[in-house]
This record gives structure tokens, sequence and C-alpha cells, in this order.
């Protein structure tokens, strides 16, 4: 296996546009990628994720900074050089080559022998499920079809790095989802280290060893997909990944394990280790999954009431605060109709203190 | 019921329907009547002639063209002539639309704006200056090389004046076409381990194989078409074109004349079609769709200096070419007596302003003719059906491809006598200006018209809007651009048309351009380059006046 590690070391890049604007499209990275992970670059459009991309593959330089490829400062080193592979948004084929052509492009630069090439891109078709389109041109494929060729023609370099500069974005949302399971399932069963930009989170979810949540250029955020989804580190993050409700609450104590907080006027304990003191103010994250229907807490209005099969998802007002409400597995239970009371609490467990 | 029952029925129906539709019966007789009497039979007149020989049919002055040595190596040197000038025009027009899309290259501008210098001269501008500059009296050749005898006649000489001229109609078509390359497939490329020089071998170039093949076709059917140069410049090197000319003019032999035409007609329709109907439609280029992000330009000075080095030297040269012209016109005898004079334009004026004012009463009375004719004909073409539709397209589209001096032989057979005697008179002369320059208008309004959508037609239409409202409100308002540039393109083409027109000025009405190709015939290079200046300015006036009320309009967007 040679699947490699990529280390960013305090990479800036800033941009000059046409009007002679300054615009700092990535400020002070620091990443580091272990040898045969799946990370994905996740951030609403303009934070910088796909900049961070195309600096990998040589395609920007940094202002700034040094990238490691393996053991390889690869400053000097153009793209063709560079041991990455990409696949594009736009599948980027070569519209005058039929599918065997487009795969075996990279390996007829090698100069190897025209029957390992011919071994590879074989092997890779079947990986694909895509042997009967080796002589298919381009513009006879379907945008899914077209994605696999794109994946395949990186995949056959078996190159260091793989960058992904958001596959899926221009499929349909059903195949979307099969084609993440699809890359999901051959960058497993391939072993290689993978850099994929996205800003679906459900996309960056589900495919990634370690989510890294970007805005306006910084890191927010680095971890597990659980670890984000559960431990936002600020609201940001909790906004971005899934959706928050985010309380005020005062500290009423605190030991090294948990700490109490008073959210209008109900305590909780959380099990969290918090840095600021007794009597300051923090915020609470609470998942709409985490809110309760409960005799004991808060009174809200329901103003929102929608049945979605697997859940019933609620919006109440308590006094000017919207609170989401997520009612899972809803055979049975209690439907609370527009304009009614409901009576809710928080699951202590899944309450969450950013300390901003 | 089979497929041709079906067509049949909906073609009767489409006929049907038009009787029913009084606006757009008439349009489409008026239409009609105009394309057959100025397009067809001329055409077929030709064809006529030169099958006839003492009023019985006859093959003698094909054979005559096959016989005489003389036409037979005519019709070699305009294939030759086309062969080179579209080549080396296609090579120099790609060189530089792939450094304006690839490099980065300073003066943008200044680069961009030889691609329009040939559109808005006279076709004797860049001859004429080749005499100036690199004739037997030629500044550069003589002046500065002290050469005697340099000779700029002849097929050297026509070369370079044919691909200073057309390399500009390669560079733009190149350029759309590669800027609309996806830089992601190149990057892919690059990605996949391609150096700058195998992404240009093996993705940018075979992606624009097609596009080449299509600019060197274009320009060889303009180099073979082409009038003035030759006759201005050829020498001893005649072009079928040239030919023609001084068979029917000169000899009269309309026999002869009428069959080189008939020949030089089938050869630039026959590319003609193959550009259009086989080279066009293999294009990659769209297949790439949209562009999804700005190409980075190459800015290393190794490879970027260079280009730009050389471009600079090919726009200085062409630059020279035309200030030569209103220099050349206050120079008292270029290269022998070089002190100022206004001697030549005091000689134009003596001679009198009637070419200069009839040229311009023509131009101008033409100009909206045209375009309003090329607008409604476009319209009819892409947004009616009905019977005759395709034919009145095949027959707009090939009149671009027919040779303007064989349109001109056309009108001096078919009305020269009874029952329609039109040649000498003003009618004619704008009738030829609005044929030449119609077929164009046509398809930058037929491109114009395919652009928009036509659900914004039929949301007017379901909003209440008959079909005149929601040409007059909504499509005529979307296709106005396009319009109004055709205006402009119509009078330039005018003032500066040679080919057709050379046969029908008489003694009533003389048209300048004709006058400069007399003048230079004589040798009167001062006189030429007057006539050529005063051309210029009127061109830049009219046209000036012209985007200037369209501003003021608030229509900005006049391009090409």
């Amino acid at each position: 296996m040679r699947a490699k590690r990529v280390k960013f070391e305090n990479i800036n890049k800033i941009f000059i546009t046409g009007d002679g604007k300054r615009v700092n499209a990535v400020k002070e990275l620091d990443l580091d990628v272990e040898p045969g992970k799946f990370v994905c670059l996740l951030g609403p459009s303009g934070c910088g994720k796909t900049t961070i991309l195309r600096m990998l593959a040589g395609f920007e330089v940094p202002t700034q900074g040094h990238i490691y490829i393996g053991k390889e400062n690869v400053e000097r080193i153009t793209p063709d050089r560079r041991d990455t592979a990409m696949v594009f948004q736009n599948y980027a084929l070569f519209p005058h080559m039929n599918v065997y052509n487009n795969i075996s492009y990279g390996l007829k630069l090698q100069k190897i022998p025209k029957k390992e090439i011919d071994r590879r891109v074989h092997k890779i078709l079947e990986l694909m499920n895509m042997k009967d389109f080796a002589d298919r041109m381009p513009s006879q494929m379907s945008g899914g079809q077209q994605q696999r060729v794109s994946l395949a023609r990186a995949l056959v370099m078996e190159p260091g790095v793989l960058l992904f500069d958001e596959p899926l974005s221009n499929l349909d949302a059903k195949l979307r989802i099969h084609m993440r399971d699809e890359i999901k399932k051959i960058q497993m069963q391939v072993g290689i280290t993978s850099i994929y930009v996205t800003h679906d989170q459900a996309e960056a979810m589900g495919l990634a060893d370690t989510v890294v949540i970007m805005k306006d250029g910084k890191i927010q955020q680095v971890g597990s997909p659980i670890e984000v989804y559960q431990n936002p580190i600020n609201t940001f993050v909790a906004n971005f990944i899934g959706r928050a409700n985010i309380f005020k609450g005062k500290i009423i104590s605190k030991s090294e394990k948990e700490c109490e907080v008073d959210i209008l006027g109900v305590k909780f304990k959380i099990s969290q280790n918090v840095k600021k003191d007794v009597g300051e103010e923090v915020q609470v994250v609470a998942r709409p999954e985490g809110i309760v229907i409960s005799k004991e807490g808060y009174k809200g209005k329901v103003t929102k009431s929608m049945f979605m099969g697997a859940y019933h998802e609620y919006e109440a007002m308590l006094g000017d605060l919207k609170i989401e409400i997520s009612v899972s597995n809803p055979r049975n239970k209690k439907n609370y109709p527009l304009d009614s009371e409901i009576d809710f609490t928080l699951e202590e467990d899944s309450l969450h203190i950013i300390e901003e | 019921m089979s497929n041709f029952r079906i067509k049949l029925e909906t073609s009767i129906k489409n006929m049907k329907k038009m009787f029913y539709d009084p606006i757009l019966f008439s349009t489409f007789t008026f239409v009609m009547v105009i394309l057959i009497l100025f397009i067809l039979l001329p055409m077929f007149n030709v064809l006529k002639e030169s099958f006839t020989y003492n009023g019985e049919f006859s093959l003698i002055h094909y054979r005559n063209v096959r016989d005489m040595h003389e036409n037979f190596v005519i019709i070699l040197n305009t294939l030759k002539l086309g062969v080179v000038t579209s080549t080396i025009s296609t090579a120099i027009g790609f060189f530089f639309a792939y450094a304006m899309t690839y490099i980065k290259v300073p003066f943008k501008k200044v680069f961009s704006s030889i691609a329009i210098l040939p559109i808005v001269s006279p076709p004797f501008v860049i001859a004429l200056s080749a005499i100036m500059l690199l004739g037997r009296r030629g500044y550069i050749t003589r002046t500065l090389l002290g050469i005697r005898n340099a000779e700029i006649y002849g097929f050297k000489g026509l070369v370079l004046v044919q691909v200073l001229t057309f390399f500009p109609v390669a560079y733009l078509m190149l350029v759309g076409l590669l800027q609309k390359i996806d830089p992601s497939v190149e990057e892919a490329s690059r990605d996949l381990g391609a150096s700058r020089w195998d992404v240009f071998r093996t993705i940018t170039l075979p992606l624009m194989v097609p596009g080449i093949a299509n600019a060197i076709l274009v320009i060889f059917i303009q180099a073979i078409a082409d009038f003035s140069n030759p006759m201005v410049i050829g020498g001893n090197f005649t072009t079928v074109a040239v030919q023609i000319y001084l068979q029917g003019i000169g000899n009269f032999d309309m026999g002869s004349a009428t069959a080189l035409a008939v020949i030089l007609v089938l050869m630039s329709v026959s590319i003609f079609v193959t550009q259009k109907y086989y080279i066009s439609k293999k294009s990659y280029v769209t297949v790439t769709g949209k562009v999804s992000r700005q190409r980075e330009k190459i800015s290393e000075k190794g490879i970027a200096l260079p280009i730009v080095i050389v471009m600079s030297i090919i726009t200085l040269g062409v630059f020279i070419m035309y200030i030569m012209i209103p220099l050349g016109s206050f120079v008292k005898l270029w290269g022998i007596n070089n002190s100022f004079s206004l001697e030549h334009y005091r000689y134009v004026f003596d001679l009198g302003m009637k070419p200069i004012r009839d040229t311009t009463l023509l131009a101008l009375i033409s100009t909206p003719i045209t375009g309003i004719l090329a607008m409604i004909i476009a319209f009819l073409i892409v947004r009616k059906e009905f019977f005759g539709r395709s034919f009145i397209e095949f027959i707009t589209m090939m009149a671009i491809a027919i040779p303007g001096t064989i349109v001109g032989l056309g009108y001096i057979i078919t009305y020269n006598k009874k029952p329609l005697v039109l040649a000498g008179t003003a009618f004619i002369l704008i009738i030829a200006f609005i044929m030449r320059n119609m077929p164009i208008g046509i398809r930058s309004g037929i491109a114009a018209l395919q652009q928009i959508d036509p659900s914004i037609e039929e949301a007017a239409c379901v909003l209440g809007a008959n079909s005149k409202k929601v040409f007059t409100s909504v499509t005529l308002p979307m296709i106005k651009p396009a319009f109004f540039s055709g205006l402009v393109y119509a009078f330039v083409r005018s003032m500066t048309l040679v080919s057709t027109i050379i046969f029908l000025v008489s003694a009533r009405y003389n048209l300048l351009t004709v006058a400069i190709m007399n003048q230079i015939d004589v040798g009167k290079i001062g006189v030429a380059s007057a006539y050529c200046t005063i051309l210029i300015f009127i061109v830049f006036i009219v046209v000036g006046l012209m985007i200037f009320t369209l501003k003021r309009m608030g229509i900005n967007d006049i391009s090409e």
C-alpha cells in the first residue's frame, strides 16, 4: 500500500482580485492527515476548502507555509509530478477520447508498457462495474457513469493521495447517495489517503474518518463525525452539522467531571469539564432529537407540526425563542396540533456546552 | 401511418395554414420573389450562359477552359493561393487566439483590436501599403534595405496581403472556441502527469482540430473568392475571380467568364458544404459544457515573453500597414519625393465629389433595408413552420458561399437586356449591397433568436399577447443588439464592397472602391491613398454616429 501522509504547515493563501482587492482565502492552516485516512473538508461556499485542495494538487501556490506529501515538501513540484490524482466536480473527462483512453491517459504518459496498461485499466473497469463501457465516448454516458470513469481515471494511477472536488454535486439526489456509498466502499477496499471537499454535511458524515469544518478560510473544528456532531466547538459548527437549538445558561456549580447549568429556570447536570467559573454565562446546544416531551420542564406553543414518517417534527415558541423538536418513532404517540400547548424538557445526556 | 405520410400531411397542413395567415403569406411571397430574382435567376443564367454557344447547348466554353493553358494555370493558381493563405492565416490566428486565452498578455486591448480592423477597412488598405512599404519604391525595400528591384506584385506579395487580411478571421473563430474549453479538463490532464507541452499536444490541440479545420475552410473560401487583392497586387499571378472579370468585362467573352464562374462556384460551394454540414458538427468543445472556473494563465517568463514578442511584431506590422494610408496620401510622390503635399486631395476634389457622395448615399439607403429584411427572414426561419422554410434557409446560406464576382457577373448577364434593364442604375447597386450583406445578417439573426428560449415567447402568449404583440414586445427587444450590429456591419461592408459592384458601376454611378482600384491601376498611389483615407473617414464618422445614437437609446452591447 502506498497511501501517503499529507501535512499542511501554517498555510496562508492570499488572492489579489482583478480590482486590486486582497482576499485571504486560507488562513493559518495546520492539518495532518494520516496515511489511508478519509478526510472531508466541509464548509459553506467560499470558505477556502477548494483552494486547499487545489494547493495540494499544485494548481495554486500557497502565499506562505509548506505542504508535505509523504515526507516530501512539494513546494517546487509541478502538478504533473505530484503524487496526487483528482476527481473533478464536472468530471473533466477528455471529450475526444473514449473511456479506455481516458483511463489509460496518465499511464501512457508514464510510458508504462502497453500490456501492463491494459491489465490495470481492465482491473479498474471491473472494480467500477464498467467492463462494457471501454469504447464509449463521454458524450454517450450519463452523469453518474461519467463520474465513475473520472474516479477510475484517478484510481488507476494508484496515487499517494486521492483528491475529490465536490464530485457528487452535479448528480441527482438518488444517484448521489448511491455514488457516495460506492466511493466509501472503494476507498476502504483500496485504502488510499483521500481528501474530499464538499458542502453537504450528510456526505461528509457518511464518508469521512475525519471531518474538517471551515469558515472564512479558517478551520473551526477537526474531529470524527461523532465528535463534531456531539461536541461542536462553537455555534457555527453546531448549526452547520445538523440542526441545533442554542440556549443561554448560567453555571451554578462545577466539578472536574460535570457542571450544573440553569437554563431558563430549569437546572441540568451536564458531564463536561468547563473552564468558565460559577456564575458565568454559557451557551448550551440541544439537538432536536435531544428534546423530549415531558410534563416537567418548559411550556411552549406549537407553531409548526410536520409528520415525516420516521419522526415527527415540531417547532415551538418558548417566549421569543424558537425551539425545534424531533419526536422519533411517532407511532402511537400523542400528536400536538398547531397552536396547542406542548410540554418538553432537555435530555441531560445529549446537552453540550459551548464556551465561546 | 408511415413516416412519409405524416411528413407529407404536415407540409400540406403547413401550406394550408399559410394561406389563412395573410401576413405570413405576403411576407413569404415577397421574400421568395427577391430570392428568385436576385440570387437564383442570376446564378441560373450564369450556368445557362456557360453551356450556350450561338444560342445552342454546347460544351465549348468548358473545353476552352480545359484546353487553354492559361486558364488551367489560373485554376491551379487559385487553389494554391487558397491552400497557402488559409494554412498560414489559420496558424497565425491560432497562435494569437492561444496566446490571448492561455498566456498572461499585457495590453490585451491593443492585440484584440487588430481583429476588428480588417472588418471595418476597405479591401485595398493592406495591398496599397504593401506596395508602399515593400514595392519597387517601397520604404523598407528601397530606402531602408537599398534593394533596387524588389517585386511585391505576384504570388508572395499576394499571400502576404491575404494573410494579413484573413488571419483575424481565424483568430475570432478560434478564440471563442478556446475560451469554451473547460480548464478543468486540462487540469485533469496535468494532474495525471502531463507536462504543459503534453497538455497542449494531447488535449488542447486535438480538441481544437475541428475548429482549426473549420477556420481553414472558411478562409479558403474567402481567399479564392477574393477579388480586390489579386486584382491590385497579383501582377502576373492571376486567379479565377480576377480572370472572370477580365474575360467578362475586358474581353466581352461571357462564355469563358461564365464557365470559369461555374468552376469557382463549384469549388467554394463544395467546400462550404463540407464545412457547414460535416466539420461544424464535429465540435468536441460543446461536449465539455459550461466553463467551471477561470483559467490560470501561464505567466512564466520563458513561455510568455517570446510569445508576446512575436505577437507584438505582427501587430506592429498590421498597424504600420494602416498608418501608411493616410501618410501616403499626404506625400508628394511616394519613395521619390517624400515632401508634404495636399496635391492628391486637390486632385480628388477636382475629379468631383460624386463617387464619394454616391457611395455613401447608396450604402445608407441599403443599410436599413438589409437589416430589417434579414431579421424578418431570420424570424421566419427560426420561429415559423411553413412550406418552403428550409428552401429559404438553404438559399440564403448558400448565398454566403457564392463569390461576389459571380453575383456581379450574374446581374450583368440577367439585367442588361429586356424586360428588366437595370444595369447602370442605382437600383441594381442597392440590390447588390443588400444581397451581399443580407445572408450574414440572417445568420446572426438566427443565432440571436436561437439563444432566446421559446418559453419566454410562450409565456408572453399565455399572458394574452397575440403573435404580433409577442414579436414587437418580446422578440424584437431581445434581438435588438444583433439587429443594430447587423446595421453597422451592413453599412461598412457596403461602403467597402468591390467584387460585385465592379461589374455594375457605370458613368452615371461610379463608386469609391472602384475609383481607388482605378487609381492603383494607373499607379497613382497617392490619389488612391487619399480616396482610401476619405473612405475610412466616412466609415468612422457614420459608424461613430450610429453607435452614439444607439448608446443614447440605451443599447450598448454592439459587438462584432
